[in-house]
Order: structure tokens, then C-alpha cells, then sequence
């Protein structure tokens, strides 16, 4: 919907688009990111996030980080708007996803949600076997042909190298992996559903080290196609995988940068505490 | 230090005591039936209906109250497994978790949960009356289901409300609409469902007060829902209220059969539900 919405406002209708127009206006689609402006957001009477300004920088990994009870993973669950779940949370500002206010009217939350794959912190394979957890989004969305849903399974199953592992046994029970695998598994279901962002709720922090190494590998893979933002309290993997990082703390922002300059040395002094560890 | 020894040895053995008495009322019960009902147990009992003179101990057996009990409590599941599965799937997962809507239906249901059978016969009998209804495999079917539907919401409900958000989040994030998420979590629930279900047909074919006023008795089997049915509760109840030692020990039989189809109603639903439900969490 969203993207017959911009194609009309370029001035160009879904029926006249040839192919080569369609990949550049992907790109074009996909060089828009994330911006986010004054938003607020309260659970009850809490004050969870207080005036978040960010922009989100496109096809690279973000990484949010901050001691817990921060907002980090209320701030996630405002961009796939997640908290239309819950009435209790209150939430003001605007958050733009290519250039359109996710909170703005008249916009389809499924749609939203279709753009952002989540990852949440400990997989939640869903009741079916492991080709069916892949073909789930896809069948959802509106793929009946059998061949491009195969096609899609398999695809995404080599892209998280889970292919290989459980090419015997795709029809059988995906609660059967392994948590690692599991993990990986949702990964691919996610990006089945051929969203343009990934978000990672600390999407690590159940896994082996070894487990752990293939998703943050995944990660740097996968962001020369997409924009990432993860969610960490691990200040190794931050900087082991991030180009920028925005420092939360007590709901708001405290700092933001890239990696290197925001590790290297931090301006702020609630930063430089956080870094060498005084409070977490 | 005494004291301690002495704590956990007191309660060892109340813990101990406990359970040594359920488990002889059990055995109890089942002895009494088995012997007092077995010598009566035959082929004619499960395949023949009451032939003459049945209820001064002569031929026959008990088909009619068994295929009317089974109608009734199929009937009844029907209604209420139609009723319970989306009433739940909405308190759970359609209103927001505080709501006050679905405590109220909780609490309504908690009520009706203890509210005795007779009430509900007496009940079913007065909306017959007004709907001109004579006693009937419908009449007995409704009020049945009106029975079990409480039992089986409520225990469907407290299985369901102990899933976490994982699976409904991990869903709605995939873009999933609320219907479609309901669907996959019903077979994520499978086992929970035939809990309740099993629960429930256990209150509802055991039950001869709501089966009295509504479905009546009679020696045939039903042919239709306007026709009265046989139950295997108000089967025994008879034949135990007769003077005749034989009829009196057919008793007996019959509650072998009613627990030997309760018995095997579980087993096949265990069975099925664990075939159904490999791909469970």
C-alpha cells in the first residue's frame, strides 16, 4: 500500500512500471530511513521515553544500548509499532519509515509491521515445521504459488546457513533445533516476509558464544541490503558489529555516533561512567 | 536441630497419609463396582436393549441409555466446543489484558462453574416449557451443554492465559492479523483444548440431574431430537432404585460401561491431540 502510495506521488503508476524503473525505485525506496522526531512515550503514568530525536542511519547496524530499564526495547517496539497491543501506553511525536509518519493517519499497521523483520530475545519458533515457519509470512501476505514459496524457503534458509543443516528435515518440527538454529530460523522467517529494516531485541543474549558469532555475522551480511538497529546490553558486541551507537539512558538520549569516536572518547561524562563500567 | 528432623518426618508422613487415602477411596470404588457389577457384565448388557420384563431381572441390556448418552454429550460438545473456543480466543488475545469485560466474563463463568446440575435441569426444564418442548435428546443436549460450557471455558481459558506473548508478538511482528495469529495459536493450544474438553464430557455424561427433567428415559433408541433418550446416569439410577438383587447388580455393569466409555474418550482424545499437536512449542 505504502509503496503504490509513493509510486503514484513520483508519478508513477504501479501497470507502467518496466522492470529496470521498479529496481531503481527500490533503491530509491530503500535509501530512505528512519527518522524520528519528539517522540514520547508513557506506559500508564511512566515516563518511558522523554523528546527522541534520532535519524537511523540507512543500510548499516545501529545499535541502541543503555542499562536496563532504559527504553531501549520500548523505543524498538515503537517502530513496528508494537505498542498498538498494549492500551495502557501512550505515545506522541512522529516516527517517519521512508518518509511517511508511521503514526500518521491512515496508515496500515500491517503494512508497517511487513516492513520491519523482528527478532526478538529468545526465538519463538511457531507450531509447524521448519519449512512452514519460513512459507508463514510469505502465505500471509498473499503467495499461493507453490513454486515461489519453495523458492523462498530455500533461499532464505541458505541466507542464514541453516540450509544445509536441515535439509533432511524440513518437514519435521522446528522446536526439534537447537536454540541457535531456532534463532537463526526466526531470522529467516523475518526476512521472508522481504522487509526493508531488521530490529534485534538483544536478539543474542540467549545463545552460546558460538550461536551468537553466526547471528552477528549474519548481521554484517545482512546489512549491505538492509538498515539494522539492535538492541544490546553488551557493550562487546556493540562494538564488534556497530557503525553507530545511540546511548540511552532514563529515556532519553545521552549520546550518539559512530563506533569509533563514541568509544574512543565520549563526550558526555554519564557516557564515559557507563563505559568503564561505574553503573549498568 | 531436633526440631527439623522432627518437622520433616511429621510431614512426610501427612504427605504420605494424603495421598495413601485418595488412592484407597479409588480403589475402593472401583473394587465395589467390579464386584458387584462384573458377574453381571454380558454381551446383552452392551448390545441389547431392555427386553420384557428388564426391571424385575430378566433379558436385555442397556444400547438405549448407552448411544443416548453419547448423543447427548456429542450433541453438547458440538455447542459448546463452538462457543467456548471463540469466547476465549477473545477475552485472550482480542481485549487488552486488564480488561474489566473479560474479568466479568471470568467471574460469571466462576459461578455458573458452581452452580449444582440440579439447577440447571430445573432450568433447561423451564425454558422447554416455554419454548413447548417435550423432553427430549435436544432438551437434554442444551441443557448439557449449558452444564459443561462453564467447565470447559474456564479451563481452556487458564491453560491459554498461561501461554506468554512470545508466539502472539513473534506473529503480529510477521504482519500477521489477529485472526490469523489465532489461528496458529489454536494449534499451539491443542492439548489445552482437549484438557477442557475432557474435563467437561467427564461433568457431562456422568450427569443425571440436568438428563432427568429434559431428556426423559425410555427403552429405545432416539431416531430423531424430538424423540426422548436413554442416559447411562438415569439408567443406573433406576436400576439401583429396584428391589431385584439381579437389577440392582446391572447397576453395577452399567457404571463399568459409563466408566469404561469415559476411559476410552480420554485415551483416543490423548492420543489424537499428541498425533495433532507434534509441532507444540
Amino acid at each position: 500500500m505504502i509503496s503504490t502510495n509513493n509510486r503514484s506521488v513520483n508519478g508513477i503508476t504501479n501497470s507502467f512500471l518496466n522492470m529496470e524503473e521498479e529496481v531503481t525505485l527500490k533503491k530509491l525506496v530503500a535509501n530512505q530511513s528512519i527518522r524520528v522526531e519528539n517522540l514520547d512515550v508513557f506506559i500508564e503514568d511512566q515516563h518511558i521515553l522523554k523528546d527522541v530525536n534520532l535519524t537511523i542511519p540507512e543500510k548499516s547496524i545501529t545499535c541502541v544500548i543503555g542499562p536496563s530499564g532504559c527504553g531501549k526495547s520500548t523505543f524498538l517496539k515503537t517502530l513496528n509499532r508494537m505498542h498498538d497491543e498494549s492500551p495502557e501506553v501512550k505515545i506522541s511525536g512522529k516516527v517517519f519509515v521512508d518518509d511517511e509518519n508511521i503514526y500518521g493517519p491512515g496508515i496500515n499497521v500491517i503494512d508497517t509491521r511487513k516492513k520491519m523483520g523482528l527478532l526478538a530475545q529468545r526465538p519463538c519458533p511457531l507450531p509447524m515445521s521448519i519449512y512452514e515457519n519460513v512459507a508463514y509470512g510469505p502465505r500471509i501476505h498473499g503467495i499461493k504459488r507453490r513454486k515461489a514459496i519453495n523458492q523462498t524457503v530455500i533461499q532464505y534458509l541458505q541466507y542464514v546457513g541453516l540450509w544445509d543443516e536441515v535439509r533432511e528435515r524440513v518437514h519435521t518440527s522446528a522446536t526439534r533445533l537447537s536454540i541457535g538454529q531456532q534463532q537463526r530460523l526466526c531470522l529467516a522467517r523475518g526476512l521472508a516476509i522481504e522487509p526493508e529494516y531488521i530490529l534485534g531485541d538483544e536478539a543474542t543474549s540467549a545463545l552460546d558464544p558460538l550461536s551468537t558469532k553466526k547471528i552477528e555475522e549474519l548481521f554484517v551480511k545482512l546489512k549491505e541490503k538492509y538498515t539494522i538497529i539492535l538492541v544490546t546490553h553488551t557493550l562487546r558486541q556493540a562494538r564488534r558489529i556497530a557503525d553507530y551507537i545511540i546511548f540511552m539512558y532514563l529515556g532519553k538520549i545521552i549520546e550518539e555516533g559512530p563506533t569509533e569516536s563514541f568509544f574512543n572518547n565520549p563526550k558526555k561524562q554519564l557516557t564515559k561512567d557507563y563505559l568503564s563500567g561505574s553503573f549498568s | 536441630m531436633i526440631m527439623k528432623y522432627l518437622e520433616e518426618k511429621i510431614f512426610k508422613v501427612i504427605m504420605i497419609c494424603a495421598a495413601m487415602i485418595i488412592l484407597s477411596v479409588l480403589v475402593y470404588i472401583i473394587g465395589t463396582v467390579f464386584y458387584r457389577g462384573f458377574p453381571a457384565l454380558s454381551l446383552d448388557m452392551v448390545t441389547k436393549l431392555p427386553g420384557g420384563g428388564f426391571y424385575l431381572g430378566k433379558e436385555g441390556g442397556v444400547l438405549n441409555a448407552i448411544v443416548g448418552s453419547l448423543y447427548i454429550i456429542l450433541g453438547s460438545l458440538v455447542i459448546s466446543i463452538f462457543l467456548s473456543v471463540p469466547l476465549v480466543i477473545y477475552i485472550n488475545f482480542y481485549l487488552p489484558a486488564k480488561s474489566v469485560f473479560s474479568s466479568v466474563i471470568r467471574f460469571s463463568l466462576d459461578i455458573l462453574f458452581g452452580i449444582p446440575s440440579i439447577v440447571y435441569g430445573a432450568f433447561g426444564f423451564a425454558l422447554m416449557i416455554f419454548l413447548g418442548i417435550r423432553a427430549s435428546l435436544l432438551g437434554g443436549i442444551i441443557t448439557v451443554a449449558m452444564l459443561i460450557m462453564p467447565i470447559m471455558m474456564r479451563s481452556f481459558d487458564e491453560i491459554t492465559r498461561l501461554l506468554t506473548r512470545d508466539l502472539p508478538d513473534a506473529l503480529l511482528s510477521l504482519g500477521a492479523t489477529k485472526y490469523e495469529m489465532a489461528k496458529v495459536i489454536l494449534r499451539q493450544l491443542m492439548p489445552g483444548l482437549v484438557t477442557a474438553i475432557l474435563l467437561a464430557v467427564g461433568r457431562g455424561i456422568g450427569d443425571a440431574a440436568t438428563v432427568l427433567f429434559t431428556a426423559g428415559y425410555t427403552d429405545n433408541i432416539p431416531s430423531a431430537l424430538n424423540q426422548p433418550a436413554a442416559t447411562l446416569p438415569l439408567s443406573i439410577f433406576f436400576q439401583l432404585g429396584s428391589p431385584v438383587e439381579e437389577v440392582q447388580n446391572r447397576a453395577y455393569a452399567s457404571a463399568i460401561i459409563l466408566t469404561a466409555i469415559i476411559l476410552a474418550i480420554s485415551f483416543s482424545a490423548r492420543y489424537f491431540s499428541s498425533k495433532f499437536s507434534k509441532n507444540k512449542i
